[in-house]
């Protein structure tokens, strides 16, 4: 696992309260961890401040899982 | 119509000087003070550097981490006082028509900290707008009630009151009234407040409506004491169960008193300052005794507003004297707040569970730290000094007035068996 997944983990285990192995690269933040579309805004957000990057609304619209998430940030992040 | 009779049959607690109803009475009745430095914040530059703090309290012992982080302290004040009062009512399954039950909660402030932190990180970055999606649904007053609601499912009416130190009283009477009309047969009702924050306490101080005895934090809340010099700020809450009498009886539920009155009453004099005369004061307790439909002598217990505060805590007593008359030194009075602090909009919560109690117990709470006398209070009047007395208490009535000239005031009776 990369670096960057492994932070990703850490904020959604953090802010999601759900354990290490339920968040799969499969794993859709709403229909498989339990958020809602409010936690959704504040993980980007969490995403954001981690590695310190912005992250335009049309490509947050397209993160739902971890998976995507991880792929996002490791192509974006410098 | 006739209107329907109304009844507790619940309470919960959360307070400086206890975090439930049976240790917050516990120590009402031996006059702990729940005064001290405070540890919510560095308060070294300030002016007023204690308060009456809730104590010990774990969130996560009641509130999964998950939830809990997306509430406001008032907020998680309300769900645990209300899970309290909930459980003491002991609703069995189907009893009750969550159709027909509210949450009516009173919160003079709302979410100071939530809207304080996030501002202070709006200002820290560069002011570049990066507000948490929870921010405004944390903050909004209304928070405790929809939180609350969600919790139970009760689908009835859920609001919220706002009418500063009154929000409470009149979070209690709006749940009364819409009992009485058949409107709700259930409601959880009382009042929360968080405000020990840096705005909270600078914002008073800049007032000077705080005590600023720092180096005695245990005895600066001593109302009708001399030497009195502002109140002292507290947090926490209470849940009081409002219940229709016939529904009550129906599930055979414990009764512990029924409330049957409900005053209102506004200065229209200042945004801070009371009347001069006490108009509204007396004004809301001649509403009061009327509504209950009871002559003025058989009041037995008044807890006062009695906040601690050099212009407050004479007018009321004028209003008492003025109202009851002879029979005023025949009363106990207290401001069970020498106690607990002020806790703003929920100060007519738990000074509700006080009197309810003190029916209970029949036992009135002491006014704490007197220690000089205040020449212009008349002496005969029983303001219930330094230890707690045991009398008949029949009939208890709070007070609660709020800035903006806000009053409002409840009574509770002993219900005969």
């Amino acid at each position: 696992m990369s670096a960057i997944a492994e932070r990703v983990k850490q904020i959604i285990v953090e802010k999601l309260g759900v354990e290490e192995s339920e968040v799969t690269q499969e794993a859709n933040f709403q229909n498989d961890l339990g958020a809602d579309s409010l936690d959704t805004v504040e993980l980007i957000m969490e995403f954001e401040k981690e590695f310190n990057l912005s992250i335009p609304d049309d490509q947050a619209e397209n993160i739902g899982t971890v998976g995507q998430a991880v792929a996002y940030l490791e192509e974006n992040v410098k | 119509m006739s209107f329907k009779r109304v009844v507790i049959t619940g309470m919960g607690a959360l307070t400086p000087i206890g975090n439930d109803v049976s240790t917050y009475w516990k120590n009402l009745v031996a006059g702990v003070s729940g005064a001290a430095p405070i540890t919510r914040f560095d308060a070294e530059k300030f002016r007023t550097k204690f308060a009456c703090e809730v104590k010990g309290l774990d969130i996560n012992d009641y509130i999964p981490r998950q939830e809990a982080r997306k509430m406001d302290p008032f907020t998680q004040y309300a769900v645990i006082a209300s899970d309290e009062a909930m459980k003491d009512a002991g609703f069995g399954e189907g009893t009750i028509d969550l159709d027909k039950a509210g949450v009516i909660w009173g919160s003079g402030i709302g979410g100071l900290k939530t809207f304080e932190d996030e501002v202070l990180n709006f200002a820290a970055n560069n002011m570049s707008p990066r507000f948490n999606p929870f921010f405004i649904p944390k903050m909004i007053a209304d928070s405790a009630s929809g939180v609350v609601s969600i919790r139970h499912g009760f689908r009835g009416p859920t609001f919220i009151t706002v009418s500063a130190c009154a929000s409470a009283t009149n979070a209690l009477i709006d749940a009364y009234n819409y009992i009485r009309l058949g409107m709700m047969n259930v409601c959880i009702s009382g009042g929360s407040e968080a405000a020990v924050t840096c705005a909270g306490v600078g914002g008073f101080n800049a007032l000077k409506a705080l005590s600023e005895r720092n180096d005695s934090p245990e005895t600066a809340s001593r109302p009708y004491d001399k030497d009195r010099d502002g109140f002292v700020l507290g947090e926490g809450g209470a849940a009081i169960i409002l219940e229709e009498y016939e529904h009550a009886k129906a599930r055979g539920a414990k009764i512990y008193a029924e409330m049957v009155g409900a005053g209102m009453s506004s200065d229209a004099y200042h945004i801070t300052a009371p009347h001069p005369e006490g108009l509204g004061a007396y004004n809301v307790i001649k509403n009061v005794v009327e509504s209950a439909g009871i002559n003025p002598e058989q009041i037995d217990y008044i807890n006062t507003h009695g906040t601690s505060t050099p212009l407050g805590d004479p007018q009321e007593l004028k209003a008492i004297e003025q109202y009851f008359g002879a029979h005023a030194p025949k009363i106990n009075i207290s401001s069970t707040k020498s106690m607990t602090g002020h806790l703003l909009g929920g100060a007519g919560a738990i000074e509700a569970a006080a009197c309810i109690m003190a029916i209970q117990d029949q036992i009135v709470p002491p006014t704490i730290n007197h220690f000089t006398a205040d020449p212009s209070i008349n002496p005969e009047l029983n303001l219930t000094f330094n230890k707690a007395q045991k009398r008949q208490v029949n009939y208890a009535l709070s007070n609660t007035f709020g800035f903006g000239g806000h009053n409002a005031s409840v009574i509770f009776k002993k219900l005969e068996s």
